[in-house]
């Protein structure tokens, strides 16, 4: 492999507001290979790139590109020093064509007009010398997304760069573009070209990378050959904890099936099967742990749960009563209450007060003909600080002044008061800090002990062995394995699932 | 309605198009740097005013052409300046300094000339007229395209001119990517302040024309509240040329044209105070059947 270019030395990024969100990263990357910068969401891969482009300042730390220190002050430095970055949203502006997007910025001009002929020759040429087609005529609002990256990263390249970075490439491609993608991507290897790929798709890395670098919690873990570890090593590696968690359960009698998800299929918008012909369900009294890599369609399987989303096909029984189709309040009504994903964006307005997030999902309770009756509304968000221990100024306080873990406990505050039978939790500990998702963890253990039956959908294997009594693992938008008996499952196990390397048989699926 | 095969009406349509031409053009190079200049009404007011007592002092057309333009620049800057350094709200902004252009307008006219209304004691200089050589002995065609202020003629220029700077140039372009995705235009280096203080600065130039064809072309003194809501009609001219200043055209001369209707009722025995709405009401139901065609165009391009 060729000499070190890009070296990063305990590199730190703190953000007004006092948010670390790289602490002493180290990493080096090597002249003609693709690197993989892998990590769960929030490990930090984003402010690390951003800081490698110049949009974020570094805190501390040093950066070396050819073995010189380097300073960027905007993207416009990292341009200069020959590093080019493809986001995940596409920076085109869409009513301009392909070739004026290409030359967006550097324009060639014939007098005082723009020279299109040229930029449309010029677009031809480097297209066809990278093997990287895009129609240059086309406006940009017209062509695929997969043309639009190709676009993306010949832009990069227009612009001279020989370090190419790489935010999630795939997310927003369907199979066949991202097996167009990585030829493609391959091809430049050859061509000389380094590229730093970030991604969090195993598979992806496994295929296409030479070495990875992983990062959790904002630190740099290691940097390994690709060939030298196994899937399995790598998701431990970025998502392993070393505190265990381990609670004692009570033995507890399962009721009935309350809830069947039968022949589920949704397709999002880029064409992408996410749920595909989903089935499983969930006996009263019970927490059911769906584990998967993110993007498996548990997220869209659970909006479509509480009515945040509409499926294709298939059906949710509850109480033999079907789901799809129903409004985000008649599911409510019906008993099945939501803590969502991301809590800033769908589990609380944050300029909001904390009594007015509170009281959001459950207004009628605390209302006669309309009109909210105050003492009765202090008295319940009285009751839920105090229960759930949210550490707030007072209940007039915007919610988005307190930490996430209070916001995080608030919410679940407002969930678990709702009287609903049946909660889905997704991710209701990410991002928070281990007080409170001890906290949230015994909160649910109670809710468990008080027959109420839970969904917990988490990318954290350890809390979903801690709290599960049962097992399912999505791939792909089905389930692969049911997982009955908690006490002999491991990481290991539930990895090979998730990685979609084992699969039950359709017998035991039937069972889920 | 026998006036239509009146020549001097269409004369008269291309005479009220002219000030809100140059409002929707200068509405139309803020929007399509992404910015809403709802301070047009302003500008125009300001500049009107400027004009006259820059040119009622001096007795100079060159000074109070060059008063009137900088005055309504400097108006507009100061917008930008708000809505960029502070991050102000656009309307509220925009408003607000309108509010004071109308007022601060009779309180300095009243101040400087003692003339409370209008600026009758000043005898300030028009813009002159001008006869097209060959055009003008051409019957029919003559009467309506010749002898026109020779602002008219500016502004139908400008509006050429801004098609061609918004399509064929560099920095028409930039201004176009800057208001369509303004993280794109960032991510490759555009500095996207500078180019919409520079969008700011056409749209205050060419307000400011507008305002003075008002006080020194289409009647010869200042009155109070003379714009009449011409900026905000911009705003509704604008939406419906829909980003090309050639469709603006259009939509300007078909507000001159509900204008020149109201103007020619008046010799008929029609309620005043009804015709006065007609431009207003016209270009709302312009708007409406605009607005309608693109939902339907954009519809039948999404099926696509």
């Amino acid at each position: 492999m060729g000499e070190e270019i890009l070296r990063v030395e305990d590199l730190t990024k703190i953000y007004p507001g006092g948010v670390l969100a790289n602490y002493n990263i180290n990493f080096s990357v090597n002249k003609g290979e693709i690197h993989a910068l892998v990590g769960e969401n929030g490990a930090g891969k984003s402010t690390l790139m951003k800081m490698l482009y110049g949009i974020e300042e570094i805190t501390s730390g040093k950066f070396y590109l050819y073995g010189k220190e380097v300073h960027f002050h905007s993207s416009k430095d990292a341009i200069a020093a020959g590093i080019g970055m493809v986001h995940q949203h596409m920076m085109l502006v869409p009513s301009l064509t392909v070739a004026e997007n290409l030359v967006l910025g550097i324009e060639k001009k014939k007098g005082l007009f723009l020279d299109k002929k040229k930029a449309i020759e010029e677009t031809e040429a480097i297209s066809k010398k990278y093997n990287l087609y895009v129609e240059a005529n086309k406006r940009v609002r017209d062509i695929s997304i997969g043309m639009k990256q190709k676009l993306e990263i010949l832009k990069t390249m227009y612009r001279g760069a020989k370090i190419i970075i790489l935010d999630e490439p795939t997310a927003v491609l369907a199979p066949q573009e991202t097996e167009e993608l990585f030829e493609q991507l391959l091809n430049l290897k050859k061509e000389g070209y380094t590229i730093l790929f970030i991604s969090h798709k195993l598979q992806e890395v496994k295929y296409l990378c030479d070495r990875l670098t992983v990062l959790k919690d904002g630190r740099s873990i290691g940097t390994y050959n690709v060939a030298d570890v196994t899937p399995e090593e790598i998701s431990r590696l970025m998502v392993g904890r070393d505190v265990k968690l381990e609670y004692d359960k009570d033995e507890q009698e399962f009721g009935d099936r309350i809830l069947t998800v039968d022949h589920l299929n949704y397709t999002d918008k880029f064409g992408t099967k996410k749920v595909d012909d989903l089935h499983f369900s969930l006996r009263a009294g019970e927490v059911l742990g769906i584990a998967g890599i993110e993007g498996n369609g548990q997220k869209e399987a659970m909006d479509i749960l509480t009515g945040n989303l509409k499926a294709e096909s298939g059906s949710i029984l509850y109480r033999g009563k079907e789901l799809t189709g129903m409004s985000i309040t008649d599911n409510r009504k019906a008993g099945i209450a939501h803590v969502p994903e991301d809590r800033n964006l769908n589990g609380c307005a944050p300029e909001m007060s904390v009594r007015d997030n509170l009281i959001a999902a459950s207004m009628d309770k605390f209302s006669s003909h309309s009109i909210l009756n105050p003492a009765a509304i202090e008295d319940y968000c009285n009751t839920c600080v105090r229960d759930f221990r949210v550490k707030t100024a007072g209940l007039d306080t915007s919610i988005k002044s307190l930490s996430g873990g209070n916001v995080q406990k608030a919410i679940v505050a407002r969930e678990f008061t709702a009287g609903a039978d049946v909660i889905v939790l997704n991710q209701p500990t990410r991002g928070v800090d281990v007080g409170a998702m001890e906290f949230i963890h015994k909160k649910i253990l109670e809710m468990r002990a008080e027959k109420k039956s839970l969904i917990l959908v988490s990318a954290d294997l350890a809390e979903l062995r801690a709290l599960s009594d049962r097992i399912i693992v999505f791939h792909k938008g089905k389930v692969a394995g049911v997982l009955d008996d908690i006490s002999k499952v491991t990481e290991e196990e539930l990895g090979l699932y998730m990685l979609g390397l084992k699969q039950d048989s359709d017998e035991k699926l039937k069972e889920a | 309605m026998n006036f239509f095969t009146n020549l001097d009406f269409w004369f008269t349509v291309l005479r009220c198009t002219t000030p809100v031409l140059f409002a929707t053009m200068a509405a139309l190079i803020a929007s399509q740097s992404g910015l809403l200049n709802l301070g047009l009404e302003g500008a125009m007011t300001i500049a009107a005013l400027c004009g006259v007592l820059g040119s009622g002092f001096t007795g100079s057309l060159f000074v109070g052409a060059i008063t009137g333009i900088a005055a309504g620049t400097v108006y507009t800057m100061l917008l930008a300046y708000f809505i960029q350094h502070f991050k102000a709200n656009q309307v509220i902004t925009g408003v607000a300094l309108n509010l004071a252009a109308g007022g601060g307008s009779v309180f300095c006219l009243y101040s400087l000339t003692g003339d409370k209304n209008a600026s009758n004691s000043l005898a300030s200089a028009a813009f002159p007229a001008l006869k097209i050589p060959v055009i003008d002995g051409i019957p029919g065609l003559g009467d309506i395209l010749s002898g026109h202020n020779c602002l008219t003629y500016v502004a139908f220029l400008v509006a050429i001119l801004l098609f061609i700077v918004l399509n064929k140039t560099d920095f028409g372009v930039h201004i176009r990517a800057v208001g369509e995705s303004e993280e794109a235009a960032r991510s490759v280096g555009i500095n996207v302040e500078k180019v919409r203080y520079q969008a700011m600065f056409i749209s205050g130039v060419l307000a400011s024309l507008g305002g003075m064809y008002l006080s020194m072309g289409y009647v010869n003194r200042f009155t109070a509240s003379m714009v009449a809501g011409r900026g905000y009609i911009a705003l509704a001219t604008n939406a419906m040329a829909a980003g090309s200043a050639l469709l603006g055209m259009v939509s300007s001369i078909l507000y001159g044209f509900g204008s020149g209707i109201s103007i020619y009722l008046q010799n008929n025995n029609v309620d005043p105070y009804l015709i006065t709405i007609i431009p207003y009401a016209s270009i709302i139901v312009f708007y409406v059947i605009f607005s309608f065609y693109y939902k339907v165009k954009r519809r039948s391009e999404e099926t696509l």
